[in-house]
């Protein structure tokens, strides 16, 4: 059910002070990067801002914003986790919703009603907050109606499914819906796509050896699937399956959905790099090609180091 | 049995090193979700039966001193008697006093967990009787002298040469030699074996599923007929069970049993689902002559009053357990007490103490599974949470943890702090692994790459390009 979108003044929002001037039309998005997302890979941001642009929205990142809490409150220590919730709050809350390009940070977003529920000052901010907050790929289907992205993709990929999306927030059938719209993308569904990656925020550093078991099923559920592609849409699960395929020699291509709805995998995926090109290729024959192009998105370094 | 919770970060680690139990748990995971999933497909009203289960429960709990004194009226009604024990001691004291009392030498014992969770075994042999678990998988692990690994299926962690070998040493003394191989032969011959320990009992002992109120009866349910041949054929049968199993009637327990039978096994109904209504009245052909009903508090009414109240709703299918993937790659051993998995953790920290057991509720990626498929609904990830809150704030958390999130907090909470302190490690990180996308060792990241590589970070990061493009009226 499409909400309507709100004719705010730009000037009411808070962070609006700090934020550069808004890009678009229609309703006003708070976009929240996500940590991971503003120090390992920009370019999810930038995707996301695309995807919301192209929508029709007018986005706008204000500075104050960092960490969402959730580590803070997935370790029992509330306190932490209120004070950045707040902080975020009073960031993004003037907009008419705020969109993160993560379940899990999104889904920490939802979770802020419950955090303040004995807080009168707060709860209601808090629970009008979580009410317009969203995961990128759920709000551009479900709230903006949109049927399909204007991007291509030379591969076969297979969606994992993160779990805080998928439990927490109902991200199932949106992502893949738009990816069915990607020209000359193929999807190959995992066998156990909906089995937890062993990730889990600080739990991959508390278990590791568990979680190294977790994530090797993973892998060889994604590597059963014959794809050469592995998409989902967080970082922190991205990063953990990507460190392992890595680790056991898997040259396959890694990307947040959000880069390749946006058509912006045009640069190498996660865990590879300017050398990566020729390992691809090795392993993915039909992929040379677009790997070879994927380099110069580094800045034509390429051709040095031939 | 004495918890060994406090070990299980060594106690995981020697799981995952053990290819047996990898191999029994995965071929175990597979069938019980498969199952699962089937049953429940041809179940269009699951969800309903699901909502209205959820009802019953909290009704049933809402009003639980009443249905209690309602159900021990009713169960002194029909000739039997009721024992609350307010503790685990208390259980076995009372159970071990009855056996005394009657002169008995053997008794036999249904699948119980409850009987798991007070120690009710180690009771009954240090006063000297003759204890033999009969449900299979209980009695492979008696045998093995090893606690449950699985809340329905004890014994989920043996493969079948383990049990070939168990039955090979200790059936010698029945004249019974011979190195078995194929299932049915085995479960022939514990078949055999128990026969006549059920003909020779004195007590029987069994667990129960629900108890109704509106009847004093008690409903069991088996898929090997053990539980009747230890309820019928003792002089003297005694029921040991948790308070929160009373239900007010006969009618609302049918949908948990629905429910029940459908997440632990994928069953429509199980093969034994079986009422008992008390002793052997005038005219009864069987049936005990004595029938005892051990109500077991233990920790359940202080969760009634507090934060863990959901949790009294849990019916002990082991859907969580089948479906979670920590579980699943370690087994039920590694928790260090009698449950295990999701349902474990949360109960565990309140039955044996939180200091013992602060590890269990951290042992999960919170990754919500377990909730998605209880059939009771009950938040599971969201009651693991609670007990790192109360981890954290009695400074049960590690020192690591702590300050890792002290430091993280203090540099998230002053956004340009953080913005400027970051970026530069970013760029630098991102300049090293720009060749080959990764690393294969990080200062300060050991936990992560010793499994894993890192993968590099793009370079600059998002804010600071976001402020050149946006800022610089790009």
């Amino acid at each position: 059910m499409p909400d309507t979108p709100s004719e705010t003044d730009p000037k009411a929002a808070a962070g609006g002070d700090d934020s550069p001037a808004a890009t678009g039309a229609g309703p006003r998005v708070g976009l929240f990067v996500t940590c991971l997302v503003d120090l390992y890979r920009p370019n999810v941001g930038f995707a996301a801002v695309k995807l919301l642009e192209d929508a029709g929205c007018s986005v706008e990142v204000p500075r104050a914003q960092t960490c969402c809490g959730q580590p803070a409150f997935n370790n029992g220590d509330n306190a932490d986790a209120r004070a950045l919730a707040e902080q975020t709050i009073a960031a993004l809350e003037g907009y008419d919703y705020v969109v993160a390009p993560s379940g899990s940070c999104a889904g920490m977003l939802r979770h802020y009603a419950g955090l303040f529920a004995e807080d009168p000052e707060w709860a209601p901010r808090a629970t009008g907050f979580a009410a317009k907050s969203h995961e990128l790929t759920s709000f551009l289907v479900d709230v903006l109606g949109v049927e399909r992205v204007e991007a291509g993709y030379h591969g076969t990929v297979t969606y994992h499914d993160s779990c805080s999306g998928l439990r927490e927030l109902g991200v199932k059938t949106q992502p893949r819906k738009l990816l069915d719209s990607v020209a000359d993308l193929q999807l190959a569904e995992m066998s156990e796509t909906e089995v937890c990656c062993g990730f889990g925020g600080t739990f991959c550093v508390k278990y590791p050896e568990i979680s190294e078991r977790m994530v090797s099923d993973k892998c060889a559920s994604a590597q059963r699937s014959g794809a050469d592609t592995l998409l989902a849409g967080d970082l922190g699960c991205l990063l953990n399956i990507t460190g392992r395929l890595r680790r056991e020699g898997s040259e396959m291509r890694v990307y947040h959905t959000a880069e390749v709805l946006a058509g912006m995998s045009d640069l190498p995926g996660l865990g590879h790099g300017s050398e990566s090109a020729a390992a691809v290729a090795a392993a993915q024959p039909e992929a040379a090609a677009d790997v070879a192009n994927d380099t110069a998105g580094l800045g034509g370094e390429r051709k040095e180091e031939r | 049995m004495q918890p060994q919770s406090h070990n299980f970060a060594d106690n995981a680690r020697r799981a995952l090193g053990d290819h047996k139990l990898r191999q029994a748990m995965g071929r175990a995971k597979d069938g019980f979700i498969g199952k699962r999933a089937a049953a429940i497909a041809i179940v269009p009203e699951w969800q309903r039966i699901r909502a209205e289960a959820k009802e019953l429960r909290s009704h049933a709990q809402d009003n639980l001193d009443y249905y209690l004194e309602e159900y021990e009226a009713q169960v002194q009604a029909n000739g039997g008697q009721v024992h609350w024990a307010a503790s685990a001691g208390d259980a076995c004291q009372a159970i071990v006093d009855i056996c005394q009392r009657v002169g008995a030498r053997t008794v036999t014992k249904g699948k119980s967990m409850v009987g798991e969770e007070v120690g009710l075994n180690q009771a009954l042999e240090a006063a000297g009787f003759e204890t033999i678990e009969t449900d299979l998988g209980e009695y492979i692990i008696q045998l093995a002298g090893e606690p449950p690994s699985h809340i329905i299926a004890p014994a989920v962690h043996k493969t079948r040469d383990e049990v070939a070998d168990l039955f090979q040493q200790n059936h010698r003394q029945y004249g019974l030699t011979e190195r078995l191989n194929d299932r049915p032969a085995l479960v022939d011959e514990a078949r055999r074996v128990l026969r006549d320990k059920f003909l020779a009992a004195d007590v029987g002992i069994t667990g129960a599923n629900f108890l109704i109120a509106e009847s004093g009866q008690h409903v069991l349910i088996t898929n090997e007929g053990n539980g009747d041949l230890t309820s019928c054929l003792p002089r003297v049968h005694i029921v040991i069970t948790g308070i929160e199993k009373v239900m007010p009637t006969l009618e609302d327990t049918t949908s948990l049993i629905r429910l029940l039978d459908a997440s632990a096994t994928g069953q429509q109904i199980s093969n034994y689902t079986s009422l008992y209504s008390g002793p052997k009245r005038a005219g009864d052909l069987d049936g005990p002559d004595e029938f005892h009903v051990v109500l077991v508090d233990n920790g359940r009414s202080r969760m009634l009053g507090g934060a863990f109240r959901e949790m009294l709703r849990c019916i002990r299918c082991g859907a969580c357990l089948n479906h979670c993937p920590v579980y699943g790659n370690i087994g039920g051993h590694a928790y260090g007490w009698v449950y295990p998995g999701p349902m474990g953790s949360v109960i565990t920290p309140i039955m044996v103490g939180l200091e013992e057991a602060a590890s269990l509720p951290n042992a999960c990626t919170l990754n919500g599974r377990c909730g998605e498929v209880c059939p009771m609904s009950i938040p599971l990830p969201d009651l693991l949470r609670k007990h790192r809150e109360t981890a954290f704030r009695e400074g049960l958390a590690s020192a690591g943890t702590r300050w890792g999130l002290a430091g993280w907090a203090f540099l998230a909470r002053r956004p340009r702090l953080y913005q400027l302190a970051l970026r530069l490690p970013m760029k630098l990180m991102g300049l090293l692994g720009r060749r080959r996308g990764r690393f294969r060792k990080l200062p300060l990241a050991a936990a992560w790459t010793a499994g894993r590589d890192m993968p590099a970070p793009q370079g600059d990061t998002f804010m600071a390009q976001w402020a050149k493009r946006r800022g610089g009226g790009a």
